[in-house]
């Protein structure tokens, strides 16, 4: 077993297109659960509609694939819409309720035979990505990188803007974070009714930071598109939200840089340990395991890495303890 | 505490009540605050039914009732943080009833509340500067454009301090709220209230859970800021500090105003007396006794 190839691999993951996507949609859920308090747990929801929005546009309308971004960010605004209007008046259980449900909702249409005609169903959309890689400045049979971490061309140019729009919304939230607005929505997170015998609109301070987080996801649902060239409703299952919020609390929901070191923390640990076990397998140690369990191992190993760095860490990679510890009430 | 230290703040030297009549539904000389039939139910219980009330400019007036009396659930009703099923009030010759909590607060009539909401995990500094209001930098595209509201900001940061100089708050600026003790939570909760300039604060048991050393410095806060021509309307328990402060009680019994009256009125009203004083002995006996 060559461990330096195992951590290579790992430390491939923790920069590569996935965790970039993945640091993207966790910026938006950031937005949402470590500024404003919003309990979103269908961020995958948000995900999806912004994948179909280029699937669609691209595989069915045989539209540019600007075009299916932009319809998939107008579908990001409705489904928030509609999620937040009718729950967000309401405690915030309910929108975790609500979120959940809409998220598994929005999947089981997309996959459902009357939707087939724009979503082929279970078959999924194909060849997404060649409008993207059209305008592609890197050499797209090329190797870049350093060392036993390297990327294809197609690979380069997907994390080039992947991790530029990551940077553009880390930016963009911490102008809003650090602003009278910002002020706004870190009180609603602290206690709502509070901000609202001060004259402040919560309900629509609320619907604006949704908006905003499920914009965010949608565009990282929308570069997952192209990144796979081939999308299918059953990869936006309940579990990429939850990892989305393992990539939050483990990096530090509330601080602008969390969910890009959660993010990158994430695919380190789920890479090595699937290497890791391979590698293990390979070498005859784990005689009792066949190959599908090997999935489950490493689920269960990485999860438990997580429940260590949460109880010796909870506040996250970089959060502040003593801030978090003050929330008694 | 003693009530003769209480009694150096109250408000007998000068009668802020002009020639109102003590008895329920009385009307003042210049009422700030008007309510008509005001009713809330839950399920079969009628919480709150106050056929008239008007509050007095410039006064402390204190609302008083057993519990379970609708006191709270009168001021949420009066804030908009609870639903009316029926009625109508006015603040400053405004109709306000049906508007929202924020709609409310933006009039000029903020409320605190009974259990402290201190922003625990935003600095002291910060939860004063969400009562300022018409902040530029608040709206969404606003917040961008930080030359837009660099000096505003500056002139509520001003403002804030000097709030939190007088509530004796200022060392504690850079603090986190949730790292202040329940006494300092309530000046804090009060001083925010003040930041965004009200005309009437509504104090929900300004003084539940603060200790003896601090109830005296909130008292005079309390009549500082009816000093300064503010109106306060506040529910309380503790019949010394109302009696000793108030230029006007309110006494409310399951949902009804039964009383009105200066504190001397209320002291030697029978009714008060049953309904809320007797029922609790040694409270009901210094109140009957007037001063001990």
């Amino acid at each position: 077993m060559d461990i330096f190839m195992i951590l290579a691999e790992a430390a491939r993951s923790a920069v590569g297109p996935i965790a970039a996507i993945y640091a993207l949609a966790a910026v938006g859920l950031n937005l949402h659960f470590g500024y404003t308090g919003l309990l979103n747990f269908g961020q995958v929801g948000f995900m999806l509609v912004g994948a179909y929005g280029v699937g669609i546009s691209v595989a069915v309308f045989d539209l540019p694939v600007a075009v299916g971004f932009l319809v998939g960010l107008g579908c990001a605004v409705v489904l928030a819409l509609l999620l937040g209007i009718p729950t967000l008046r309401l405690r915030a259980d309910y929108l975790a309720i609500t979120t959940i449900a809409a998220a598994e909702v929005l999947r089981l249409v997309y996959r459902a035979g009357f939707a087939e005609p724009l979503t082929k169903g279970v078959y999924g959309l194909q060849n997404l990505s060649s409008g993207f890689r059209e305008v592609n400045p890197f050499d797209a049979g090329g190797r870049y990188g350093v060392g036993a971490i390297t990327f294809t061309g197609n690979q380069m140019w997907l994390m080039t803007v992947t991790w530029g729009l990551v940077a553009l919304f880390l930016l963009i939230t911490w102008l809003l974070i650090h602003s009278p607005w910002g002020r706004v929505i870190k009180g609603i997170r602290e206690d709502e009714d509070a901000v609202r015998s001060l004259g402040k609109n919560v309900f629509a301070y609320k619907m604006q930071a949704l908006v905003l987080g499920g914009l965010i996801g949608a565009l990282a649902g929308a570069m997952l598109a192209v990144h796979q060239g081939a999308i299918q409703p059953d990869q936006f299952k309940p579990q990429v939200t939850f990892f989305l919020w393992v990539i939050l609390l483990l990096g530090g929901a509330g601080r602008v840089f969390g969910p890009v070191l959660g993010s990158m923390a994430f695919w380190f640990l789920m890479s090595f340990t699937d290497g890791f076990l391979k590698g293990l397998g390979r070498e005859g140690l784990l005689p009792f395991l066949s190959g599908p369990d090997y999935g489950a191992i490493q689920l269960a190993f990485a999860g438990l890495m997580l429940v260590l760095l949460i109880v010796f860490r909870p506040q996250g990679l970089i959060g502040d303890r003593k801030e978090m510890l003050i929330n008694v009430k | 505490m003693s009530s003769d230290e209480v009694d150096t703040s109250a408000a007998v030297d000068v009668d802020r009540m002009a020639d109102a009549l003590p008895e329920p539904g009385s009307s003042k000389s210049d009422p700030i605050l008007v309510a008509d039939d005001v009713k809330r139910s839950f399920g079969g219980l009628t919480a709150v039914d106050v056929n008239h009330l008007e509050v007095q400019r410039g006064t402390i007036t204190a609302l008083i009732g057993p519990n379970g009396a609708g006191k709270s659930t009168f001021f949420n009703l009066l804030t908009g943080f609870d639903r009316v099923d029926g009625g109508r009030w006015t603040f400053e010759g405004q109709r306000i009833n049906g508007r929202r909590g924020h709609q409310v607060a933006r009039a000029g009539m903020v409320r605190t509340f009974q259990l402290t909401k201190a922003l625990t995990r935003m600095t002291v500094l910060d939860n004063m500067l969400l009562g300022a209001q018409g902040q530029l930098g608040e709206r969404m595209a606003g917040a961008f454009l930080r030359p837009l509201w660099r000096s505003q900001e500056r002139a509520n940061t001003e403002r804030a301090m000097e709030l939190l100089e007088r509530f004796k708050l200022i060392d504690k600026r850079q603090d986190m709220a949730g790292s202040l003790s329940g006494g300092q939570r309530k000046l804090l909760e009060m001083a925010r209230a003040l930041m965004t300039d009200p005309s009437m604060i509504m104090l929900d048991e300004p003084m539940a859970g603060v200790n003896p050393a601090l109830v005296q410095s909130l008292l005079q806060h309390i009549t500082s800021l009816r000093d300064e021509g503010k109106t306060v309307l506040f529910v309380e328990h503790d019949m010394d500090v109302i009696m000793g402060i108030s230029d006007w009680i309110v006494v409310l019994a399951q949902g009804q105003v039964i009383a009105e009256g200066r504190p001397s009125d209320i002291r030697s009203d029978q009714q008060v007396i049953d309904a809320y004083l007797g029922a609790q002995e040694v409270e009901g006996e210094s109140g009957e006794s007037g001063d001990e």
